[in-house]
């Protein structure tokens, strides 16, 4: 395998890259003053704000392993076939604990791909029985990736999962450079399986909602447009159907770090989301009203949290401990990188948040 | 070392204009953005209107901020590429439409 061919197969950690090192990219993250942005608490501060605090706790994401079946070139999680990072059935068991004493009702499942996880249908089967509204975020092609994924439609169908997918263009030069060589094809044919069950149908109940993420160092542009623009090419061309386009920014965390700092756009892309700040995005902000689970457990703020192993600022640290009242006083852990999510129109897992 | 006409950190100082005439910069800037609105047409369609415009123009400026845009916007390599094709065919229709002024003049002053 040649250079090239390892950069686009493997994870970063595989590599032992430098940047698979969270120490690294807090460093390079926290030198706002070399980039001239002032730091991101500053400017929560500069809005009247001691801090950042949760709203209340609405939303449990639970990152179910670091496993992938692709190793995307933006990926702030690093997944990949080679991360072998995945969570017991014994810690979902706690999560599931965790849910029967909170006031929770949505639970977002994402990975890697949550699916590749033996225990995840064992543990969607059971969140949907405690009556929660289960997200799960399929990166499509998992569904085409081997025999025993193929029927993922019908099992996310029975238990009225929302599936959340991206794409992040409408053809297939940008989708695959961002998302690996013949993606765009196969996530094709896995959304027209997931149409088939009803999966996106105008008026269905079952939830395809796609995500859109810049293939670069571009913010994304205004999501209603993306979305008109999305639905006409995808219809146009291929006769998929799906609900909404969430346009999400691409956090410098982990793999676009990289991509970032290698191809010499990082100061040029943290200085255009710093002057993008919003402070009215700033309050919409998802961590404010969501904890992210690790694969072992442990409680973080966001997911980008989580990559950076930022735990929350709370005693109770990991998931068997779980304490709504004490993780909604907390305090939210900021940093460079959380001007990504305020940027512009500002971005979460749900995509815009003015 | 001699100094290079063009500079890409000057893109981001074109507000610096207003420095010597705000009340021009201040109008050219409020137009200029009512213009890039969505109206009859979309944003892309004015962003690669403008990329296509900014290579007949061959402004680097323009030429940088309307790559970022179009992208930005939703636009790819390939509808890029086509953008600059229309300005490559206008430029070079405009150029050999003049053929027409030359073979009149040609014929005015021959046997």
């Amino acid at each position: 395998m040649t250079e090239k061919q390892k950069e686009k197969k493997t994870s970063l950690k595989y590599r032992a890259h430098e940047l698979s090192s969270v120490d690294v990219q807090l460093k390079i993250l926290s030198d706002a003053a070399s980039i001239g942005v002032k730091p991101f608490s500053k400017a929560i501060q500069d809005m009247g704000l001691k801090d950042l605090r949760p709203t209340s706790l609405d939303i449990f994401q639970v990152n179910v392993g670091k496993m992938c079946n692709q190793v995307c070139n933006h990926c702030h999680v690093d997944a990949g076939p080679d991360r072998k990072e995945i969570m017991t059935r014994e810690t979902m068991q706690e999560c599931l604990d965790a849910l029967k004493g909170s006031s929770i009702k949505t639970v977002d499942l994402t990975g890697g791909a949550p699916e590749m996880n033996p225990d995840f249908r064992w543990f969607v089967e059971e969140l949907t029985a405690l009556g929660m509204h289960v997200i799960v975020r399929c990166n499509l092609t998992i569904i085409l990736a081997n025999k025993k994924y193929h029927d993922l439609p019908e099992f996310f169908k029975k238990n009225k999962i929302e599936v959340v997918s991206s794409l992040p263009y409408f053809a297939a030069r940008r989708t695959d450079a961002q998302r690996g060589e013949g993606v765009f094809e196969k996530s094709i044919k896995a959304l027209k399986m997931l149409n088939e069950v009803g999966y996106g149908m105008p008026n269905s109940e079952l939830k395809l909602n796609l995500v859109f993420n810049p293939s670069g160092a571009i913010l994304p542009g205004d999501q209603s447009e993306l979305e008109k623009e999305f639905k006409q090419k995808l219809m146009e061309g291929w006769g998929v159907h799906f609900h909404e386009l969430f346009a999400i920014t691409n956090l410098p965390v982990s793999r676009f770090l990289a991509y970032l700092v290698s191809s010499g756009n990082y100061e040029q892309y943290m200085s255009e989301l710093a002057h993008a700040f919003n402070p009215t995005a700033a309050l919409g902000v998802m961590c404010r009203n969501t904890i992210s689970v690790g694969w072992d457990g442990y409680l973080y703020d966001c997911d980008f949290n989580q990559m950076l192993e930022l735990k929350v600022a709370a005693k109770s640290q990991h998931v068997r401990d779980f304490n709504t009242q004490e993780l909604e006083k907390r305090t939210i852990i900021l940093n460079q990188h959380c001007y990504g999510c305020t940027a512009g129109a500002g971005s979460s897992c749900g995509g815009t948040v003015t | 070392m001699s100094k290079p006409y063009y500079v890409d950190s000057d893109l981001a100082k074109f507000g610096d204009i207003a420095e010597w005439n705000k009340e021009l910069a201040d109008k050219f800037f409020s137009y200029y953005g009512d213009v890039f609105k969505p109206g009859a047409l979309s944003a892309r369609e004015k962003s690669l209107i403008a990329l296509a415009v900014s290579h007949a123009v061959q402004c680097p400026y323009c030429i940088d901020a309307y790559t970022t845009d179009a992208l930005k916007k939703g636009a790819d390599e390939e509808m890029m590429m086509e953008a600059i094709h229309v300005t490559a065919a206008i430029k070079g229709g405009a150029a050999l439409v003049h053929g027409v002024q030359m073979m009149n003049k040609a014929k005015e002053v021959s046997m």
